[in-house]
């Protein structure tokens, strides 16, 4: 837990069932007493003082992070990459005697690989229902959850949706959505600014399965944190409303980056405030070149029927892209029939 | 502030490796942040001071090589460097620009003992 913002996991609730992560992060003293079982036996008696020289291989104690392990107590020349001068403190150390000596691991390894994987897993899942799965991201009170409910009754049930909500407290957007006779799920984060890939895949689970549709997740309300988080989504739709700043594009740069769509919402209230579209999908395109935009109200549906438009044709891709893939699968297995009736039909020697 | 499960994913992959290794204690991490990825620096090192108490990396050093941003200028056709997003082209001015490296957030090597 963060001491300044109180930001992180471990609150995270489902429908405000506890979320379970058994796969945290596991703390421990000094490494040698841990109840868990890794993959890979070890053991953790031994000290390895002065025990240079013994081979990297001869742990089964590795547990497949890649990357082989070398002694580097030499090879810091403090260029580029390698560790800077102050390193070699430590590291020289490492000849006293007596003292387990320091040794470099090399890791090379995406500090988000695990969230990516776990996105990754998602996006397939998503596919294989045929889901065209949309991720919304925007400062609290752009209108996201007004333009969801207003969207889901302009879809006129043309095709199933499902909405996946998140926010730190309240279950408040889930009813909302519910309301409209659509299922969703309430994810609160708890003291978390965004969601995650594995939390969702969980809520996921946890509603009543949709095929062939679109599913909304509206994220947390922040326009920094969910920028870095896949969670195996096709898009993420970045939503501004007039009352904010045409300059947040600038601002928040990587957010606006990260996505694929920009709506300006609340165009109703434009007469009303100094806002200038012009300059903000200006600033919008500066970070993120051909960005679409469409410029909508959730109130008075102007400029719905694009964004109704958008949603359905990316529907249909989404449950054509399933059916292809039945559709092969369906040509495999009967060639594969045919192949086992033509050896069953065989003359026997 | 993601920097918080972004320190928490990073210890993870640390303790992991330091675990398979049969250390007893990480005294220093090489990071390697892009100039354009999502997290800031300062608040990354907090943060990991933060969630590391208690564990095999209490107290390592972050050693963070900051690695250049890049983007593929369209009019000029060629790579130049770019120090933010949404920032214009050093040469021309444009923002046509597609970020081709920088936002890397990679765990390089430990020190562990």
């Amino acid at each position: 837990m963060c001491t300044t913002c109180g930001c992180g996991h471990g609150d995270t609730r489902i429908e405000g069932v506890a979320a379970d992560r058994s796969g945290d992060v596991h703390r421990h003293a000094d490494g040698t007493v841990h109840a868990h079982a890794h993959e890979g036996e070890h053991g953790h008696s031994h000290t390895h003082a002065g025990e240079l020289d013994h081979s990297p291989d001869d742990g089964a104690s590795r547990h497949g992070q890649g990357g082989g392990l070398w002694y580097r107590r030499h090879l810091h020349g403090g260029s580029g990459s390698e560790p800077a001068a102050g390193a070699m403190g430590d590291l020289g150390a490492a000849h006293a005697a007596g003292m387990s000596p320091t040794r470099v691991v090399t890791i090379e390894r995406d500090i988000l690989a695990k969230n990516d994987e776990q996105a990754r897993i998602n996006r397939q899942m998503f596919a294989d229902r045929g889901l065209f799965v949309l991720n919304l991201v925007s400062s609290p009170g752009s209108g996201k959850t007004s333009l969801l409910v207003r969207t889901i009754a302009a879809l006129e049930g043309r095709v199933p949706v499902a909405v996946i909500e998140g926010d730190q407290q309240t279950a408040r957007d889930a009813d909302r959505i519910r309301a409209t006779g659509a299922p969703a799920i309430q994810i609160n984060t708890g003291k978390g600014c965004h969601l995650d890939a594995e939390t969702v895949g969980r809520a996921f689970a946890s509603l009543p399965p949709v095929q062939g549709g679109l599913l909304f997740i509206e994220n947390v309300g922040n326009l920094v944190c969910p920028a870095a988080f896949d969670l195996g989504e096709a898009h993420k739709v970045v939503i501004l409303s007039v009352t904010e700043g045409e300059d947040k594009p600038l601002k928040y740069p990587d957010m606006f980056h990260a996505a694929d769509l920009l709506l300006i919402n609340k165009i109703d209230l434009e007469p009303h405030v100094e806002f200038d579209a012009d300059a903000a999908i200006d600033y919008a395109r500066r970070v993120r070149p051909g960005l679409p935009v469409i410029c909508l109200s959730a109130t008075t549906g102007e400029g719905l029927a694009a964004w109704i438009e958008w949603l359905l044709q990316g529907a249909a891709a989404a449950r054509a892209a399933r059916d292809g893939d039945i559709e092969a699968l369906r040509r495999r297995i009967s060639e594969l029939e045919s192949e086992v009736a033509r050896h069953a039909n065989a003359p026997t020697a | 502030m993601h920097e918080m499960a972004i320190a928490e994913s990073m210890l993870e992959i640390v303790e992991a490796t330091a675990r398979g290794n049969a250390a007893v204690r990480v005294s220093a991490i090489w990071l390697e942040l892009g100039a354009l990825s999502h997290v800031e620096s300062h608040a990354l090192t907090f943060c990991f001071d933060a969630v590391a108490r208690g564990s095999l990396a209490e107290g390592a050093r972050l050693e963070i090589v900051t690695l250049p941003g890049e983007a593929w200028c369209m009019p000029c056709g060629e790579r130049v460097g770019l120090q933010r997003r949404g920032d214009p082209c050093p040469r021309c001015g444009s923002h046509q620009l597609e970020v081709v490296r920088g936002d890397e957030m990679r765990v390089k090597e430990i020190a562990i003992a």
